[in-house]
């Protein structure tokens, strides 16, 4: 170091150091940034720790609670199809056996497994333990095959709500009778059905080809998953296309200029709009002015376009982005047009971050509830959609409504509506990992 | 080089060349006729002949400007069939930027700004009837690092070809492929795996194949930016050899760091200086007798 290199009347601070003394200030130093490498080290695995811990708590809280949907109650009786009660006048009418008493014809099997039951009310009390929606069961049966009228036959008839509550251990026995969902009398009969093989846990086929019900044990979640399917299908048909169109315009061909900065800046500010604000925009726009029909999919989908549009657009245009500017130089160079150099080399090698986008902007739209209460998608809705304009509830609807239920049957409904949701998010997500990977390539 | 021995040498009585001398015999007549005085370092006129026999491309008056930067200033110079121009220039002389005006490719530099005239045969390249994707086809273009496609082998010198709609069916695309990369000097190596990715090949094969890549479409001008600032000395002999072979077909335009390069595979020389053309002249002459001290003083490796 010259002397030059200090301005006048500044006197040097300290003389040079030796290189001794030099390393032992290294030496020193490197002891405090090991430290602090560690410190940060810690904070980092214990965060991560406290994520996967919470993670791996709510997936065992709702399989715990949730797996029990997969068996149900089911009671097996010996059922006569009396034509005096199903078909009195004897037309053998369609109509006729629509409008039939199948309870009735429950009842009186009821009766014949416990022939000392006698009166009314324990009468009411007996036929209290199987589902309301047996005797639609029955009828079915009927319809499907009118020349059961006047035969027996055995069949396995869905239990009430509380037998299965019972069965499954969720019934404390041991509370006062008055206090309890079923009298003494009831349970004494239950474990007499269970003695003869004639109650038992089966597979749940009910919760996976059933729409919404008001009982428990009725209610099914196939309604909400086709709405959901419906709904995020034509939201994936009609951003995916829409904002990878938008994000190529924006990146390859747009001029820059006040315009369309103006426009980057309102994308990036949608993707922050509150989603029940798209619930209203939608509830304005689709229903009240375009007049689409209510707690359709159809309007659903279009809300939910509005949504992830914005989140697939600003990951699409930094997939663009990232794409090395070597590979357009080259394109151009042989002559490619603009567009044939973004269709031939961009959109191949920036297509596994655009998939990447869509997938987090379909997950989001997979579990979104707001906007979609706006436009009458929580209605309680027995039929299962069979279209776009059915009316219909999607599975985060579904969980909600159930979650609000009174009925202690509905907890387990509740979680294993959440486990047919997160399922779905999974194989959503795996098939979009897998067509991913087979468009990545290296460069 | 040295300095006093060129300049000592007694003139051949002939006029120091002053620009833009056209008619001019491009070839010069004495090689070692550098004037008496050098042209001073403060003058940034071009010395030495721009204009050249049979030439593909004529420029004159081209100025370059990104935004306020001027580029590149008031550049004249042609470019002759059959034959090696090599731009030389210390970094960021403009070198670079003079060679991508000439297939246009500053059209894809937001706020570039190209004037005066480049004629291609006898046409402006800037004129509204040239359609860029035709001149590209015309004019081909190697760069400084290899760029293959993330694709085959195959598919990569098949792309111009096919875009173009060169080859009528496989059969016909077979061969440019073939022949392609045959002229490219590759063939041998790769005809055993041309459906492996092109990546996967060691750089100055990649280079190869984007020379091969480039003479599929059958330009007029191959333009190279560097080709062989990423390579090793064998592969940069690889290349050199065949851009000698390629220069009996088509004109080709290099720009290189290495004087050595210049000397070897050129025979003609530019030298850019801060966005001027500084001197023209046959490649023997400029490096054994610059006419400009600012050429001198960089060929003698004063600076840059």
């Amino acid at each position: 170091m010259s002397d030059r290199a200090v301005p006048p009347g500044i006197e040097p601070r300290r003389a040079r150091r030796t290189g001794r003394q030099t390393q032992e200030l290294v030496e020193k130093s490197l002891r405090r940034r090991y430290r602090a490498e560690m410190r940060f080290r810690a904070y980092g695995l214990t965060a991560v720790l406290l994520g996967v811990g919470f993670v791996f708590f709510l997936f065992i809280n709702i399989i715990g609670k949730g797996t029990s949907i997969f068996r149900q109650s089911y009671i097996e009786i010996s059922v006569y199809y009396d034509p005096a009660i199903l078909d009195p006048a004897g037309t053998r009418k369609t109509e006729d056996i629509r409008n039939a008493d199948f309870a009735a014809v429950i009842r009186v099997s009821l009766k014949e497994q416990f022939p000392a039951v006698d009166g009314r009310k324990p009468l009411r009390e007996l036929s209290r333990l199987v589902s309301t929606g047996a005797a639609f069961q029955l009828q079915r049966r009927v319809l499907e095959d009118p020349a059961l009228l006047g035969q027996r036959e055995k069949v396995w008839v869905l239990a009430s709500d509380t037998v299965d509550l019972l069965l499954k251990g969720k019934l404390d026995r041991s509370t006062v009778e008055e206090s309890r969902a079923l009298s003494n009398q009831q349970i004494e009969w239950v474990d007499a059905l269970v003695k003869q093989d004639a109650l038992e846990l089966r597979f749940n086929k009910e919760f996976f080809s059933n729409g919404d019900s008001r009982e428990p044990e009725q209610a099914g979640v196939w309604g909400a998953l086709m709405g959901s399917i419906f709904t995020l299908f034509l939201t994936l048909v009609l951003s995916f296309p829409i904002a990878i169109s938008a994000a190529i315009y924006l990146e390859e061909f747009a001029p820059r200029n006040r315009w369309t900065d103006l426009i980057e800046v309102n994308i990036n500010n949608l993707a922050a709009v509150p989603s029940i604000v798209f619930g209203l925009l939608g509830l304005a726009v689709f229903i009240g002015f375009f007049g689409l029909p209510r707690s359709a999919p159809l309007v659903g989908a279009l809300v939910l376009t509005l949504l992830t549009l914005p989140t697939i657009i600003i990951a699409s245009r930094a997939a663009l982005k990232g794409v090395p500017p070597s590979i357009r130089e080259a394109a151009l160079g042989m002559g490619a047009s603009q567009i044939q150099m973004v269709v031939h080399h961009v959109l191949p090698l920036a297509l596994p971050g655009m998939l990447t986008g869509t997938i987090i902007g379909m997950a989001r739209a997979l579990g979104e509830t707001a906007p979609l209460l706006m436009i009458g998608m929580v209605a309680f809705i027995v039929d299962v959609p069979h279209g776009f304009t059915d009316p219909s509830t999607v599975l985060p609807v579904q969980v909600y409504l159930w979650s609000d239920s009174p009925e202690r049957a509905f907890v387990e409904r509740t979680s294993g509506a959440i486990i047919v949701l997160l399922a779905f998010l999974i194989v959503m997500n795996a098939a979009a990992v897998i067509l991913r990977n087979r468009f990545e390539r290296r460069w | 080089m040295d300095q006093t021995t060129t300049t000592a040498e007694p003139a051949q009585s002939k006029t120091p060349v002053v620009p833009d001398n056209a008619g001019v015999n491009s070839k010069p007549s004495g090689r070692r006729s550098g004037p008496v005085n050098l042209a001073s370092p403060t003058d940034n006129k071009t010395v030495g002949q721009i204009v050249a026999e049979n030439p593909v491309f004529s420029c004159r008056n081209v100025d370059v400007y990104y935004g306020e930067k001027h580029a590149i200033k008031n550049v004249g110079i042609d470019i002759a069939r059959e034959q090696v121009l090599a731009m030389i220039g210390p970094s960021g002389c403009g070198k670079s930027t003079f060679l991508r005006c000439l297939n246009r490719m500053n059209d894809t530099i937001p706020n570039a700004r190209v004037t005066g005239s480049i004629l291609l045969d006898g046409r402006d390249i800037h004129e509204k009837k040239q359609d860029v994707v035709q001149l590209r086809a015309k004019v081909g273009m190697v760069f400084q690092k290899p760029n293959p496609f993330p694709k085959t082998i195959y598919e990569n010198v098949a792309y111009g070809p096919r875009i173009h709609g060169l080859a009528a069916d496989r059969v016909e695309l077979d061969e440019i492929v073939q022949t392609s990369l045959q002229r490219a000097g590759l063939w041998d190596e790769v005809k055993d795996r041309l459906h492996q990715p092109g990546t996967s090949l060691s750089g100055g094969q990649q280079q190869r194949l984007c020379i091969a890549r480039t003479i599929a479409v059958n330009p007029e001008v191959i333009l190279m930016d560097e080709p062989c600032s990423a390579l090793d000395p064998i592969a940069t002999a690889r290349i050199e050899d065949l851009i000698d072979e390629l220069r009996a077909s088509y004109a080709i335009v290099i720009v290189t760091h290495s004087m050595q390069q210049a000397a070897r595979v050129s025979q003609r020389t530019a030298y850019f200086h801060l966005g001027d053309l500084i001197e023209v002249g046959a490649t023997d002459r400029i490096f054994t007798n610059p006419q400009h001290k600012l050429t001198e003083d960089y060929i003698t490796g004063r600076f840059g």
